[in-house]
């Protein structure tokens, strides 16, 4: 299973094994990640699984859609590397991912 | 000393109490009772994502059972709590257990409102609102079969919506002169009425049920001007009602939901309430209100587990809501009850547009469709009071936040 790493939002470090075809949102908050909402279950209706995706992987994930262009738009503090979590499906490309989780989110 | 902490109901809002208080540090008991057999679990896939089977049973769950033992939370699987004794502070459950508490948190959602029309009780009418009403309704979706929907509502259109997509031949029966016509604008019910008749769904406004006929089920639904469409399966989507029995018979006001403070406090001090359940004051929007939404049994789950213990934070956001039909997404952010104009952003026909709602110049609501931008931003500006420039708002090449009026006049 690939293993994806979260800091959250107090600094910690999370390590989640993450089951390949759940979203990485899902690996987050089953595993109840801090700092990851998912307010809307992965309908890229509410902003809050932002997070920022440590660059040298950012080439392995699919792009962003306009939907999601338009959510992390006017996220807090959004950055060239965020996506919303709900966006990202686990891959096993993606084994040994680190994303970081910012200190808020949503509008 | 509160040392222990009961909360009754497994949806969005018990669910995130648990989570809240734990994180707030609360060492006592803490015990979450539902009705329900399944572990806490999300209910706006029902209508769409896992009835079509695209989302997994295992997939609905916010938690996994090891986050609930990790946190020392006891579930109460299963089980209705069948009274509360306010003098007592006890809460006695339908298995014979008794439950003391310190503190009780009330967090009883909202039940599907029931057809009365006669064959009401006739096998093959369905309602929508749990794993449970789902299954039978995933059983009975297959390709070919007649599926009629009583309400253009969110529920009706987003089970429209999905049933369409499994291959089902589907009509949607609605009272009103237009679907959500008690959410949305004219021209956003008219863009998602296009949208489902594009699909060959068949939507009749204006239309009344007068009964349901079928010899031992359902067969065929009766409209009061006497027309008859076949069906093989029902599914009515006529809203929701508070859920407020245990909390009536414990002597606490109700009326549209158990009536609690900006605090999530009903009148007695150690029982609180959150989530669909509760009529509470929206300071924003200046007036009591119910709301049905995900969101704000969230944060106001969120609030209330902090005063619990003790805290006196108020509950105070800005209501949002999306839908899923089709490929489009209705947001809506903020209340549109309270409003004297409507401005038009972009053209229906691109497909992504919205509506924005004014009070004097204040933003009081937006509804975008398939436009996140706008929705995100008025989530920001409403909260703000921000005062908008009509001439610039109507404009759509401008991002709403630069269609704020900077004069503050």
């Amino acid at each position: 299973m690939p293993r994806i790493t979260f800091i959250e939002p107090s600094g910690s470090r999370r390590v989640v094994d993450a089951p390949i075809g759940v979203t990485l949102m899902e690996a987050a908050v089953q595993n109840g990640v801090q700092g990851i909402l998912a307010l809307c279950g992965g309908a890229c209706a509410c902003g809050t699984c932002h997070v920022y995706v440590d660059a040298a992987w950012l080439p392995r994930l699919t792009p962003r859609e306009e939907m999601e262009e338009g959510m992390l738009e006017c996220a807090w503090e959004p950055r060239d590397n965020s996506r919303l979590s709900c966006q990202v499906h686990i891959t096993a490309d993606l084994d040994g991912l680190e994303v970081t989780v910012p200190l808020r989110q949503g509008a | 000393m509160i040392s222990t902490i009961v909360i009754v109901g497994g949806g969005q809002a018990g669910a995130q109490a648990v989570d809240t208080l734990r994180r707030a540090g609360f060492p006592g008991r803490l015990l979450l009772i539902c009705d329900e057999p399944e572990l806490p679990y999300q209910r706006p896939p029902l209508s769409k994502k896992y009835l079509s089977g695209e989302l997994t049973a295992e997939r609905l769950p916010f938690r996994h059972r090891a986050f609930y033992d990790e946190h020392r939370i006891e579930l109460k699987l299963g089980v209705r709590a069948a009274a509360v004794d306010p003098r007592a502070r006890r809460v006695d459950l339908a298995d014979g257990e008794a439950l003391n508490y310190d503190r009780l948190l009330l967090c009883l959602g909202a039940t599907a409102r029931r057809l009365s029309c006669p064959g009401a009780d006739l096998p093959g009418l369905h309602y929508l609102r749990s794993v449970a009403d789902a299954a039978p309704i995933k059983a009975a979706i297959k390709p070919g079969s007649r599926v009629l929907i009583i309400g253009g509502g969110y529920i009706g259109l987003e089970t429209a919506a999905t049933c369409r997509h499994m291959g089902c031949e589907v009509t949607v029966l609605e009272l009103a002169d237009r679907v959500m016509n008690r959410v949305v604008s004219p021209c956003v019910s008219q863009f998602f009425e296009q949208e489902h008749r594009a699909r060959g769904i068949n939507i009749l406004c204006n239309t009344r049920v007068a009964r349901l006929e079928g010899a031992g089920r359902i067969e065929r639904v009766i409209c009061a001007d006497g027309s008859e469409i076949a069906a093989d399966t029902v599914i009515a989507g006529v809203g929701a009602i508070a859920v407020t029995a245990l909390a009536s018979d414990a002597g606490l006001a109700c009326d549209n939901g158990i009536i609690v403070d900006e605090y999530c406090r009903t009148q007695d001090e150690a029982i609180f309430a959150a989530g669909d359940c509760t009529n509470h004051p929206s300071l924003r929007f200046g007036r009591r209100v119910r709301i049905e939404s995900v969101d704000n049994a969230f944060e106001q789950a969120k609030t209330a587990a902090l005063n619990l213990l003790d805290r006196k934070i108020s509950h105070d956001r800005v209501p949002w809501f999306w839908s899923d039909q089709f490929d489009s997404k209705l947001l809506i952010a903020g209340l549109s009850q309270d409003y004297d104009r409507q401005v038009l952003r972009g053209d229906p026909a691109s497909r992504s547009f919205s509506v924005c709602y004014l009070k004097g110049d204040e933003l009081m609501a937006v509804e975008a469709v398939n436009h996140s931008k706008d929705y995100m931003a008025a989530r920001k500006l409403i909260a703000e009071r921000a005062r908008m420039n009509t001439a610039k708002l109507a404009n759509p090449s401008l991002a709403l936040q630069d269609a704020v009026n900077q004069t503050g006049s």
